[in-house]
């Protein structure tokens, strides 16, 4: 448990570092003026229009990884976040975006073996990292044990958030394994159970409109090992 | 010729894969979970794309004055910049023919979020940046913003409507008791995880080619073509799945699909807008919320003689389809239950808010809630349990089965429903356990509830009530399927090839639908009032048959055969003595010079309704459930859990149980969550404050019921010819939804020992539980509103 403590320490200390390096370099090129929608920034004014430095030319970064067991090498927008740098460098579309603001799971995909909201973070943080979407997971004739338990137990209807689901359930299934504790977990200095709560708990950062969850949730189970993930926790 | 085949197989020894009532996979499955299902964000780029985003009124009312867009058009990377003034043809994007829905405001604004103008860029990020360079000068004119707003200025966005049954009046005098009150029922953000999008690429001529999210690819056809004002014919609608409606995008593409077919035309480039999150929920249309009156007459066995209903609406600034979704909110009004007499009326007000619109239930569950309120309320003036009250009141089989709108309920089955859900959920004994546990525990209260549903299929607007289908066979004997409802994961596509696979008897994989496009089913209806594969399975049935009927004929020439010694079977076409595969006969025909093609077409039977009379029959009939929901509430904090629910749902003899039971637990789900946790909020100066899932909050996966059981009923086919006796699902289940909210009532009120009825509005979030909860103890300390 110590070792994971610490593993998830360092990292997080490198993720803050890497967020804070970046913002400084975005600020100092007129940060502000990314902000849009919302009600912060009224698309008009009858006052006078706030001062706005428009970023004529945005800075551009390299960044290395491998996607999907290939490795890339693109050249970006420093803010290009991880979820664009996918979808429109690498036309990887399988990966959704949702809401754009990390509150809804659609875009999660895995990065160093853990889950993570694609667009909440930046495609230059992820230097010589591994990335897997769900294309990476497996494709319709050859399907991941997870998505072929989703196709079981019809675990989506539009299929939209679909994507995120399985990069997170999979993930899951794995955090549990590894013994990372949740709100849910009962007892910190004991392993998790691989259980529906903890499945519950968990995914709840994967929004379904549709309202699959109980098929979500069966999938998982299969997969997990356990019977079913309808009843009784 | 073909090779003979030797005729001593059996009949029946094989049975198509994917025949109807079989619990069929999603025929996009595969596609869903790798990846690789195509949404329109998805679609590869055309080249030299344009992004266009929006610009967006910062008033909820105000006249404009001036708009300065010069900076706009000069920011870097902007191509075009359209306004009111571009449109060639009719600034209106309005779903009826009131006119009363600019795609661009021009003079005034109506709502905080009105969209002004749009901007078309190279990039996404130079169209964001650009809409915000914009100055324009307001006027700002008084704002409505709420019902209660909204009643003083008495302004109506559509007419409203009256459903007269016996004499509502001289009952409520007559009646051994009355009471009176009101619900207010909040709105509902459709929160589709995709949002709107559009994207138009420019023909030759006037041709235009959109695709878009839309669940009504007919509706935007027509809206392009007359926004551009060309004919229809140069406008092209292609869907091939959305990522989520729920009645959101049954309407509300039409700006979308408009902005970028204007701004396509203009510059002869493609052109895409896909608002961000925040602009989608702030820009389009939501459930109505509404205010109900209600004086009910009863007597002290709970039986109600008289109701006399006023179902207020917030519509917003624009009719768009409030008149038809107040009209179901009266239409549900009555729920299961007969009551004699009633007077029930709509008044659908108009404020200076987004205009709002279809949304899964169509105003039927606002109906329907305030059915449950009127019951409840009964229940506790008489001190019976609610659940017997529901079922003195519920409707006869051959008697007391008139409604409000003079249809008759013919296929009533909600007395043995109920009957078999109460027995199943072991209601009666659950609730004196609850009773046991109240009373152990002081802070922590349970509450159990059961309620039913009735839900009347058919569209309200007669005409809606038809579809088509559109079915090739080629020679190598695949067969393309399209119809003219759309695919948003309710599996539609999925049901309709499981139709045409059991006319022509042959496995679902030689069964190819594609992308719903207005160039092959034209004049579609919305995919929507749960009619989807009600209208296109039938249309694509009868496409079917006449392709049947014409192979029949050719086969039974051809072959030398009577026409009654050919027939389609898993096993293959039973030509005579012998047995053929499909492709053998198609080619054989083909050679034979038939044609191949066929379209279907259908129109729902016995439907009529004379709205200025209140009198007809809108459905043709009725889908009936019924769920049991029980909750913990921590009366400290007002928040709670949903323990557990038990459901048995009526999908008919169900066309795909697997997918129909997913219906049924999403819908509850959705529904679940519109009465207890999603809340819509907008400040003094009318913006919308919960734009967002950060707070806009709709159920997760640890909101789904602890326990969660689901049944369809069983044995129980549809009485009217639907197609295999199936009956629609899409909104029905949201309904079912409506047993948390009482649940959470019944533990609510055991903090006043059950003898003051709630009134818990919706939606009950935990702040709202707590403050009812607050009332009803200070209510008990003083003895008011005692039973």
């Amino acid at each position: 448990m110590g070792n994971r403590y610490d593993a998830d320490v360092s990292r997080r200390g490198v993720l803050l570092g890497a967020v804070a390096s970046v913002a400084l370099t975005t600020g100092a090129h007129g940060g502000q003026a990314l902000s849009t929608g919302g009600d912060g920034a009224a698309a008009t004014s009858s006052g006078p229009v706030p001062v706005m430095t428009p970023v004529t030319s945005p800075v551009k970064g390299k960044v290395s990884f491998t996607v999907n067991g290939k490795a890339e090498t693109l050249e970006v927008d420093t803010r290009t976040t991880l979820l664009d740098a996918l979808r429109e460098h690498l036309r990887l579309t399988g990966t959704k975006k949702g809401c754009d603001h990390g509150q809804c799971g659609a875009c999660t995909v895995i990065v160093d073996g853990r889950r993570i909201n694609s667009c909440l973070t930046l495609a230059v943080m992820h230097e010589g990292g591994s990335v897997t979407t769900v294309e990476g997971l497996g494709t319709p004739a050859r399907l991941h044990p997870m998505q072929a338990a989703f196709v079981k137990h019809d675990g989506y209807q539009c299929g939209y958030c679909t994507p995120g689901q399985i990069c997170s359930a999979v993930a899951v299934l794995e955090e549990i394994k590894a013994g990372i504790p949740s709100h849910v977990t009962g007892d910190l200095t004991a392993a998790p159970q691989m259980s529906a709560t903890e499945m519950r708990e968990r995914m709840s950062g994967n929004l379904c409109r549709c309202g699959a969850y109980s098929n979500i949730l069966d999938a998982m189970a299969e997969v997990a090992g356990l019977q079913t993930a309808g009843g009784p926790a | 010729m073909p090779d003979k085949t030797p005729i001593d197989i059996p009949a029946a020894s094989r049975r198509i894969d994917g025949a109807v009532h079989d619990s069929r996979r999603h025929e996009s499955a595969h596609k869903h979970v790798s990846g690789e299902a195509l949404y329109v964000d998805d679609i590869a780029e055309p080249a030299g794309l344009l992004h266009v985003q929006l610009g967006l009124a910062s008033r909820a009312h105000a006249r404009i004055r001036s708009m300065d867009l010069e900076a706009v058009r000069r920011a870097p990377g902007v191509v075009a910049v359209v306004t009111a003034a571009d449109i060639p043809g009719d600034n209106d994007i309005g779903a009826g023919l009131r006119h009363d829905e600019p795609l661009f405001a021009e003079d005034v604004v109506q709502y905080h979020g009105h969209p002004l103008f749009a901007v078309a860029a190279e990039t996404r990020d130079q169209a964001r940046r650009a809409a915000q360079l914009a100055k324009v000068d307001y006027e700002d004119l008084p704002a409505v913003l709420d019902i209660a707003a909204a009643r003083v200025t008495g302004t109506l966005v559509t007419a409203p409507m009256t459903l007269r049954l016996g004499d509502a009046e001289a009952a409520l005098k007559a009646a051994p008791r009355t009471l009176s009150g009101r619900i207010k029922i909040g709105g509902q953000e459709h929160f589709y995880l995709e949002s709107q999008i559009a994207m138009a690429i420019p023909g030759e001529d006037e041709d235009v080619l959109v695709h878009v999210s839309t669940q009504h690819p007919s509706e935007v056809q027509h809206i392009v073509a007359h926004v551009l004002d060309i004919p229809d014919g140069a406008v092209t609608v292609e869907v091939r799945r959305m990522g989520g409606g729920f009645g959101g995008k049954e309407t509300q593409a039409n700006l979308f699909a408009a902005c970028v077919a204007l701004v396509a035309k203009k510059t002869g480039r493609a052109a895409k807008l896909r608002p961000d999150r925040d602009d989608d929920i702030r820009i389009t249309g939501k459930r109505h919320d509404f205010e109900v009156d209600y004086q009910v007459g009863f007597d002290d066995q709970g039986r109600i003689l008289a109701a006399d209903m006023l179902f207020a609406a917030r519509c917003g600034f624009a009719a768009d389809l409030s008149g038809p979704v107040t009209d179901r909110a009266l239409f549900h009004a009555d729920n299961c239950y007969f009551y004699g007499n009633a007077r029930m009326a709509s008044l659908p007000l108009k404020t200076n808010t987004v205009s709002n619109t279809a949304f899964r239930g169509f105003g039927g569950p606002q109906g329907m809630v305030a059915a449950e309120r009127v019951v409840e309320e009964v229940a506790f003036a008489t001190g019976l349990d609610p659940l017997d009250v529901r079922k003195v009141n519920f409707y006869g089989t051959t008697d007391r089965n008139v409604t409000p709108y003079h249809q008759t309920v013919e296929d009533n089955i909600i007395g043995p429903l109920v009957d078999e859900l109460e027995e199943w959920s072991d209601y009666r004994a659950r609730r004196q356990a609850i009773r046991a546990f109240n009373a152990a525990n002081p802070y922590l209260k349970k509450g159990l509830a059961l309620t039913p549903v009735k839900f009347g299929i058919s569209f309200t607007f007669t005409p809606y009530n038809q579809g088509g289908a559109l079915i090739h066979i080629y020679t190598d004997g695949s067969i393309h399927l399209n119809h003219g409802g759309t695919e948003m994961g309710q599996g539609l596509n999925t049901k309709v090839a499981q139709v045409v696979a059991d006319e022509f008897q042959v496995d679902i994989g030689r069964i190819r639908i594609t992308a719903t496009t207005t160039g092959k089913v034209p004049n579609t209806s919305a995919t929507a009032a749960s009619s989807g594969s009600d209208i296109n399975g039938k249309a694509a049935q009868n496409a079917a048959r006449t392709l049947k009927a014409r192979l029949v004929e050719f086969a039974a020439g051809h072959w030398n055969v009577p026409e009654d010694a050919v027939a389609f079977t898993a096993e293959g076409v039973r030509v005579g003595e012998q047995v053929l595969t499909f492709k053998e006969v198609v080619k054989a025909a083909y050679m034979g010079r038939i044609s191949l093609s066929a379209t279907g077409y259908y129109k729902t039977p016995k439907i009529h309704w004379d709205r200025a009379k209140g009198q007809g029959r809108p459905f043709l009939y009725y889908a009936y459930g019924a769920a049991v929901a029980e909750v913990t509430v921590d009366t400290l904090t007002g928040e709670y859990v949903v323990d557990q629910v038990d459901i048995l749902h009526d999908c008919g003899d169900s066309l795909n149980p697997a997918l129909d039971k997913g219906q049924v637990e999403g819908g509850f789900i959705q529904g679940m969550g519109w009465l207890t946790t999603e809340e819509l909020w907008w400040d003094a100066q009318g913006r919308l404050r919960t734009h967002a899932p950060s707070t806009y909050k709709i159920p997760a996966c640890g909101d789904r019921p602890r326990r969660f059981n689901v049944r369809l009923v069983q044995n129980s086919p549809n009485v009217e010819d639907t197609i295999h006796r199936s009956k629609a699902v899409g909104e029905p289940p949201l309904m079912l939804g409506i047993s948390v909210l009482h649940a959470l009532s019944d533990a609510v009120a055991s903090v006043a020992d059950h003898r003051i009825c709630p009134r818990l509005d919706a939606p009950a979030t935990p702040e709202r539980v707590l403050t009812t909860i607050e009332r009803l103890r200070a209510q008990a300390a003083t003895g008011e509103g005692m039973a």
